[in-house]
């Protein structure tokens, strides 16, 4: 029989309520923007040398020195964002338990179509952000990872709704678990890393426009953002752990394409675009160590990789024929 | 054993790796062998290498956006049809063939020398500094873009060898200016070698997957075939409805084995939303490896291919062949046996072929139509609702006259020539049903059906060295990214009072994941502490 609808109804009304929760969390982190925390930033530039001796070194810490440095417990904002945390962490768990009873009520992996693989993909965003969150403090990036998750599973309940079902025979192999979990790994952590070079953007157009002497915008939100080093070297991080797991999803497929299709390595729209993928970001790491291309360039690479991430995810699957189509809306 | 400080001279900067580029030479260029070597330089720069990816990312695009001849030549004729003046100009281009055109091949061929270029000459240089030792403190520690000092009451070797025991226990790699480690002024450290040896490995290792995967393009070979049940073939060119070689592939090589179809059974989801998904797909074969061997059998299955002497067969596809009985004017049998039929959607495989009958007598005759595996008629007319047979049709148009077979010209057996052919009636036959053609020119019984699967054979003597590349381009990867390399020096001179300077740098060699200033203020402190600094008169 195909699925335990209990389950399934279980597993759908708890995305309802990530959503929910997480939702909330976003308004929690907005609130922090919006109170302002005060400027977390350090102003050390990047290259400059610095005399290490007493104190922590300015540039290299993650904001967590900026905030526990001066702290102001009763700020409202800090609140705010606090609350936001642990709400983050109720939706993850709401969100975690979503994909559990899914994959019992499929009796299965629980990502074998579009509806499963966003919210897996989600799941993974939100899990890289609670990392980051425990490891760096980086409150700051809550609302920007929350947001395209929140987006990601309204559009899995919604126009990529797909019901409980069993797989097509070429999806149901053992690779399944291991080449769809490693791409959803990898994209959490290229989720992650999308936010802080967004976050890097406006930091460096907000920088830019002052040292022009223009009264710019976004003053609130860049005000309460840490310096462009920190996001540039969040981003770097991220990207760092992200990409051997990329490659690794990679050759998994190569191998289960191997044993489905008889060759490993075909030029089929979905692999081309893992390829493409997988080049920027090759790119994106060569680029940090090639003179002249450090800093906006560098944001804007880690953010075009991003885009081909997507475009394999959701445009290939929607535009492109090819022979992971099955895989349907 | 006094060498010269290597740093002082070298750009210091934390961002610039300062093992790059490896070509330091810069003596001016005469002629032609040097334009050779500027081009090479150029070539084996990293902006060459990092443009060249990019153009590699741009250039699959089209690959993945127009239809392609290799995976689906139907979409690339029907391309033609649909953009008839754009078309002919982008198949000019090699757009419909993108990763076999010649300025694909460029791109990646021009990588891979300049990855050769740069990285053959750095696992050599990488090779000698593993054997040597970490290089002499530069004069002016205070330059380096991490630096530290302090004052303390121990002498400058005690403080030396303090800190060279220290350094030593935190894993670097420790070099001093005196033999027995107890007089010197200096010591150097080193760290994280293993940094660059995962990014050698990575790169030489996709230079290695690069080479596999041509071998198995060349050596290697690809054949397609459809077999009904019940029928089988021998693993030889000729046996194959498409076969293609790799370019030095010998076809004396190909394994001697045959297989034979006995059964495929195909089962799919009876109800709910995803009525008609299929659920699994199994061919039941029996095979001999070789001439001699005794048969086997096994199912074969999708994700499951059957592996005989390194070449491995797949089960692709699947249809329905119903068979026929033709009977012609004279009432002879004139064609008995089954027809392959294309499924036309996965659905409900509703599918369509012809049955040609070339020696029936007087006219030849020539049946094209449909074959429903659950027929249901709606208001639009026959088609099937279900993939599974359980209420099979087929829906057939009998036509007479000349086949157009000897007209030299290879015919598609999946369709009628129809110039010279005269429509004599169409009728929906279920199994067993027998139309009788007009003009006494005979007639056709549906006897039943039977399924086939399409099967691959492929042999890629490359692949398990690709394989075995991959994983080492991964746990390169693994490592270099995990991975710091960073050298310290700490230098003890006599100071006022009786007192010793202590100072420390540290330069980090492309830092690319940064942090390196944290770590070395840890370090300072712990050099501070194990060299007895005094607190108190410590800078600032
Ligand atoms: C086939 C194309 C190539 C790919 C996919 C590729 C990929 C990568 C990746 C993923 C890294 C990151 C590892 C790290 O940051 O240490 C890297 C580093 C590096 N690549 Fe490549 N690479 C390619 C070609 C080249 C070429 C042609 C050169 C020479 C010009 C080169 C020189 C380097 C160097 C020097 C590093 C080390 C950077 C560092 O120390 O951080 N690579 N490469």
């Amino acid at each position: 029989m195909p699925g335990d609808l209990g389950l399934a109804g279980l597993s759908d009304g708890l995305m309802t309520t990530a959503v929910v929760v997480y939702s909330l969390a976003m308004l929690g982190y907005a609130g922090e923007f919006a109170l302002g925390r005060g400027r977390a930033r350090t102003p050390a530039a990047a290259g400059t040398r610095v005399l290490v001796g007493a104190g922590p070194p300015a540039e290299d810490a993650l904001p967590e020195d900026a905030e526990t440095g001066r702290p102001r417990p009763r700020d409202v904002g800090v609140l705010l964002g606090r609350a936001a945390v642990a709400l983050t962490v109720l939706g993850w768990a709401f969100h975690l338990t979503q994909i559990l009873t899914r994959g019992l009520a499929a009796q299965r992996w629980p990502w074998g179509n579009m509806h499963e693989f966003t919210s897996a993909l989600a799941f993974s965003a939100v899990t890289a952000l609670l990392v980051l969150l425990y490891r760096h403090r980086v409150r700051y990036l809550g609302l920007f990872v929350l947001l395209p998750v929140v987006l990601g599973l309204e559009l899995a309940s919604t126009v990529l709704y797909t019901a409980v079902g069993p797989l097509v025979p070429a999806l149901n192999s053992y690779w399944i678990a291991i080449h769809v979990t490693a791409a959803v790994i990898a994209a959490g952590c290229f989720t992650a890393a999308s936010a802080a070079a967004v976050l890097y953007l406006v930091v460096d157009r907000y920088e830019r426009q002052r040292s022009l002497g223009r009264t710019v915008g976004m003053s609130g939100i860049a005000g309460a953002l840490p310096g462009k080093e920190v996001l540039d070297r969040l981003a770097y991080r991220t990207l760092a752990f992200g990409f051997p797991i990329w490659t690794f999803a990679i050759i998994a497929g190569a191998i289960w394409a191997e044993a489905a299709w008889g060759r490993y390595w075909g030029w089929d729209p979905k692999e081309t675009w893992s390829f493409i993928t997988w080049i920027v970001y090759a790119g994106y790491l060569h680029a940090r160590v090639t003179a002249g291309w450090r800093g906006r360039r560098l944001a804007i690479v880690a953010l075009i990789g991003f885009g081909c991430f997507l475009f394999n995810f959701f445009g290939v699957n929607i535009w492109v024929v090819g022979l992971h189509s099955y895989a349907g809306l | 054993m006094s060498r010269q400080p290597d740093t002082d001279e070298r750009p210091i900067h934390p961002d610039l790796p300062d093992e790059w580029p490896i070509h330091r030479d810069d003596s001016v260029a005469f002629g032609l062998r040097g334009w050779v070597r500027w081009g090479w330089r150029q070539l084996t720069s990293m902006r060459t290498a990092l443009i060249l990816l990019f153009l590699l990312a741009v250039a699959a695009i089209p690959g993945s956006l127009l239809p392609q001849r290799n995976l689906n030549p139907q979409r690339v004729a029907e391309y033609f049809r649909q953009y008839p003046d754009l078309a002919p100009v982008l198949d000019r281009l090699g757009m419909f063939d993108v990763f076999a055109a010649p300025w694909f091949a460029a791109i990646y061929l021009l990588l891979f020398i300049s990855l050769a270029g740069c990285v053959i000459p750095r696992t050599w240089r990488h090779a000698v500094a593993l054997l040597d030792r970490p290089p002499a403190a530069p004069r002016h520690l205070s330059r380096l873009p991490y630096a530290d000092r302090w004052e303390t009451e121990a002498t400058p070797a005690e403080a030396v060898a303090a800190a060279r025991a220290e350094l030593a226990g935190l894993r670097f790699r420790t070099e001093t200016d005196s033999p027995d480690g107890r007089s010197g002024s200096w010591v150097a450290a080193e760290k994280g070698y293993l940094r660059e040896t995962g990014n050698l490995l990575f790169h030489l290792a996709l230079l290695a997957l690069l080479f596999a995967v041509a071998a198995g393009a060349l050596f290697g070979y690809r054949g397609n075939i459809l077999v009904v049940e019940g029928d089988g073939f021998a693993n030889t060119v000729a046996a194959y409805d498409k076969f293609d070689p790799g370019r030095v592939f010998d076809p004396r090589g190909l394994q001697p084995f045959s297989l034979h179809l006995e059964r495929f059974q195909a089962s799919y989801i009876t109800s709910g939303p995803q009525r008609g998904q299929p659920q699994s797909f199994q061919a039941r074969l029996r095979y001999r490896p070789d001439l001699e061997s005794p048969e086997r059998t096994r199912t074969l299955e999708v994700n499951h291919p059957l592996e005989i002497d390194g070449a491995k067969v797949y089960l692709l596809g699947h249809g329905y062949a119903p068979t026929f009985e033709v009977r012609d004017g004279a009432g002879r049998v004139a064609f008995s046996g089954a027809v392959p039929f294309l499924p036309q959607d996965q659905a409900t495989f509703t599918s369509e072929g012809v049955v040609k009958v070339p020696d029936a007598q007087p006219k030849q005759l020539g049946f094209s139509g449909f074959f429903t595996p659950t027929t249901v008629r709606t208001d639009r007319g026959i088609t099937s609702s279900f993939p599974a047979a359980t209420d099979p049709a087929v829906t057939l148009l009998a036509q007479a006259g000349d086949l157009g077979l000897d007209g030299g010209f290879p015919q598609s057996v999946y369709q009628l020539d129809t110039r010279r052919l005269t429509r004599l009636k169409a009728e929906l036959l279920r199994p067993g049903d027998t139309m009788t053609l007009p003009d006494n020119l005979g007639s056709i019984t549906f006897t039943g059906y039977r399924e086939w699967a399409s099967l691959q054979v492929t042999y890629d003597p490359g692949r398990v060295f690709a394989l075995a590349t991959a994983a080492l381009a991964v746990i390169g990867l693994v490592v270099t990214l995990g991975m710091r390399r960073r050298r310290v020096w700490v230098r003890a001179t006599p100071g006022e009072g009786g007192r010793t300077v202590v100072e420390a740098g540290g330069l980090p060699r492309a830092d690319a994941g940064g942090g390196f200033a944290e770590e070395f203020s840890t370090l300072a402190g712990r050099l501070r502490s194990v060299t007895r600094a005094e607190t108190s008169r410590a800078e600032e």
